[in-house]
């Protein structure tokens, strides 16, 4: 992906030109070396950026082939597709069908494309760079994290195909709750499917570990924490997350591979165990989760907002703090994603306020923002763009958030579309929106070319007005009282299903600009100036040519 | 310190945060079992130790009605219901409720019973001192036994402002099958 051969260090001033190229013999390995046993934060960045697109599209093709099947109420095309992946031929196969189209697309598309994108992507790459490292702490661990995380992927893929119930594959819901994934799903699909998941997860806590001792160790001399653009910030606070939250999942499917397995009866009322201890270990996991995949993005509008403005960020010390309280307080609000389990009153008050006092953080993180932009001299290229809709779209999801915190309203709302539209406004809408700002903003330093602004500015307007005509529907649609997870529905829910799958379309020709765009870049793209934002771009990916030499900061970068 | 043993130090240090993680996952099973029996979650009912117990409870002049409700799993081929149906006693009495068991079939079965109690405020309080449950029961073919259940309702429900109200509690038990093979469904 990146032209190696015309990386002269170009600040490297202390080398001469021929040492230079001796440092390219020397260190750029051959195709096989460089790609499958990478040791290079750069390239395993550009692997998993690569792995996460490749996952963005099988999970999208997913949520494409639910918005047809949803689009007329009845069931139309569901048993044609079970049958074509080696199904029965009835109605309950089609309807597991549904189920493992749900499934797989939800933990697809947390676990492989916005974690991967973020942390693996992003993280790998630019954390190295801000912080005027070499490279990562510990780079042959990167690259067992990059592997394990591919495998994962394979076997979730893979689980499809084999038994899981009353069908092929894993029917449980992303979240694998008992009894359905111990005693309602017979067969290896759904031991498949944890199992992919203690990979992930194995994979994200060494990533994690990783991140965690570069950003304490490795950063350049003058680079105090307090000194730390913010995307550096958040990626620590987000691995910090990682490392307290995933374990207590592996440990929850562990328990659940073992009931399936061995006759334990952790989640087993006949065993004296309790389905809703799964839920409650599910979503301690659950709840940082949904942080885990935010907050990067929060870290990486930052950025874009300040070079874009040309004014630092206001309330620097404010934006970091939100983001460790946001951490913080997010692993003790878990259970108002269980309010229907029987909680007493006094409960709910707890997990209510609690929750929203989450939204004070988040506030003065929105306020920020805002106050960086204000009287600062803004242009609006494509990276701002989505940064712009990405506040937009976080702030309606996070609205929706606060109704939904509410006890009492949640028993209402509690699984219906209006928490699908919720989750999509901030996931899809919100940590999407900024996977694409970060992907248009770094794409020049990453490929050493410019992208196209026409295409950039097409792909951000279709998909911005596609995505808001496919959830903010869903919203009408679950105080309706529309339930998630059916493939079916009553006469009267078919004018909203229709328009939302309509903007699914509109959202699709958003993405055809897309990828026309990363295609046209790479082969015909103008080259990109080491620093092509100018003087808002103040942080150290931008001294460094573009794209960044193989082996970078040979000589540490001093910060005043 | 070089900066190669710093980073295994910090990198050490994380993992083991890791690992303590996957510790406090597991542990949370015992917790969890505790934290019911202490704030009857879910209707999760009280034992009573009467070594343990400080004073014996004070028999109140109001009654509550106990309704006993009797389940079986369809796996198990046994007939499983209360001698009477509901019973009438004083808050802070002793009771005993008989379930009468019957195996059906014509080959001796195991069984095992679960149980709670509703509304799901009145397990705190309802405190029994001896029963059958999660004690496996072997039936002969066409046995029938009888299973007493000593319980009483804790005056403490008087003074709590989630549960005073109550003027039902339904106790109620399922037998499951214990065949060691419960995957074969």
């Amino acid at each position: 992906m990146t032209d190696i051969a015309a990386t002269a260090p170009a600040h490297g001033a202390e080398h001469g030109h021929s040492h230079a190229h001796d440092d390219h013999d020397h260190d750029t390995p051959g195709f096989f070396v460089r790609w499958f046993m990478s040791t290079n934060h750069k390239d395993i960045g550009t692997l998993y950026l690569i792995f996460a697109i490749i996952a963005g599209i099988v999970g999208g093709g997913l949520s494409g082939l639910m918005r047809l099947e949803l689009a007329h109420p009845g069931i139309q095309y569901l048993g044609t597709w079970a049958q074509a992946l080696g199904g029965a031929q009835d109605l309950t196969a089609a309807k597991h069908f549904w189920n493992v189209m749900i499934t797989a697309h939800g933990l697809i598309m947390v676990f492989f494309m916005v974690m991967p994108a973020m942390i693996g992507g992003f993280g790998n790459w630019f954390v190295p760079l801000m912080i005027g490292a070499p490279d990562m702490a510990f780079p042959r661990m990167n690259n067992v994290s990059f592997w394990l995380t591919a495998v994962a992927f394979v076997m979730l893929c893979g689980s499809l195909f084999v038994p899981g119930g009353s069908g092929n594959g894993a029917g449980t819901g992303w979240t694998v709750y008992a009894p359905l994934s111990t005693s309602g799903s017979v067969g290896p699909a759904v031991d498949m499917a944890i199992f992919s998941l203690h990979l992930a997860g194995a994979a994200s806590i060494l990533g994690a570990i990783n991140f965690i001792t570069t950003i304490f160790n490795m950063r350049a001399p003058g680079m105090t924490l307090h000194k730390m653009p913010l995307f550096v910030w958040s990626v620590l606070v987000t691995a910090f997350l990682l490392l307290l939250a995933l374990p207590v999942l592996a440990a929850a499917i562990t328990m659940l591979l073992t009931d399936r397995n061995f006759g334990t009866t952790f989640y087993d009322a006949t065993g004296g165990g309790d389905p809703v201890l799964y839920q409650h270990l599910f979503w301690f996991f659950g709840h940082p989760e949904v942080y885990i995949m935010i907050l990067p993005g929060f870290g990486i509008v930052s950025q874009i907002i300040s070079t874009f403005s040309k004014k630092p960020v206001f309330g620097y010390l404010g934006m970091a703090y939100a983001m460790v309280a946001i951490g913080v307080v997010g692993f003790i609000v878990w259970a108002h994603h269980m309010f229907t389990v029987g909680m007493s009153v006094n409960l709910k008050m707890y997990f209510t306020a609690a929750t929203m006092v989450i939204a004070v953080p988040t506030g003065i993180k929105i306020f920020s923002w805002i106050a960086t932009m204000w009287g600062g001299s803004m242009t609006y290229k494509t990276p701002m763009m989505w940064s712009l809709g990405f506040i937009f779209m976080f702030t309606v999801g996070g609205v929706t958030g606060v109704v939904l915190a509410n006890g009492g309203v949640d028993t209402n709302l509690h699984d219906t579309y209006y928490v699908v539209a919720h989750f999509h406004y901030v996931l899809s809408l919100g940590a999407v929106f900024s996977l694409f700002a970060g992907f248009y903003y770094w794409f020049p330093k990453m490929s050493g070319r410019m992208y196209s602004e026409v295409l950039g500015q097409l792909h951000f307007w279709i998909f911005f007005i596609g995505v808001n005509v496919m959830f903010f529907p869903q919203h009408f649609l679950g105080q309706q009282g529309m339930p998630r997870r059916y493939p079916d529905y009553a006469e009267a829910y078919a004018h909203w299903h229709l328009i939302s799958s309509y903007g699914y379309v509109i959202m699709g020709v958003g993405m055809i600009f897309f990828f026309v765009n990363i295609l046209y870049s790479l082969f015909a793209g103008k080259r990109a100036a080491d620093n092509p934002w100018g003087e808002g771009a103040t942080t150290l990916e931008w001294t460094l040519s573009s794209p960044p030499p193989f082996h970078q900061f040979n000589e540490l970068p001093r910060i005043a | 310190m070089t900066a190669m043993s710093r980073n295994a130090k910090t990198g050490s240090l994380a993992a083991l945060l890791a690992v303590a993680m996957v510790g406090l996952g597991f542990a949370a099973v015992p917790l969890y079992n505790l934290f019911c029996r202490v704030t009857g979650f879910g209707g999760t009912t009280q034992r009573y130790d009467p070594v343990a117990a400080a004073e014996t409870p004070k028999i109140l002049s109001d009654t509550i009605s106990v309704r006993f409700d009797a389940n079986v799993s369809p796996k198990l081929p046994w007939k499983f219901y209360p001698e009477h149906p509901t019973d009438t006693v004083s808050i802070g009495a002793r009771d005993m409720a008989i379930f009468i068991a019957e195996n059906q079939s014509p080959h001796p079965v195991v069984g095992t019973a679960s149980f709670n109690v509703t509304p799901d405020a009145a397990g705190k309080y309802f405190t029994k001192i001896q029963c059958f449950c999660f004690t496996q029961q072997t039936l002969k073919p066409g046995e029938q036994v009888r299973m007493p259940v000593l319980f009483f309702v804790d005056p403490k429900i008087k003074d709590d402002p989630d549960a005073r109200d109550i003027e039902e509690i339904t106790l109620s038990y399922t037998f499951h099958p214990v065949d060691g093979d419960k995957n074969a469904s």
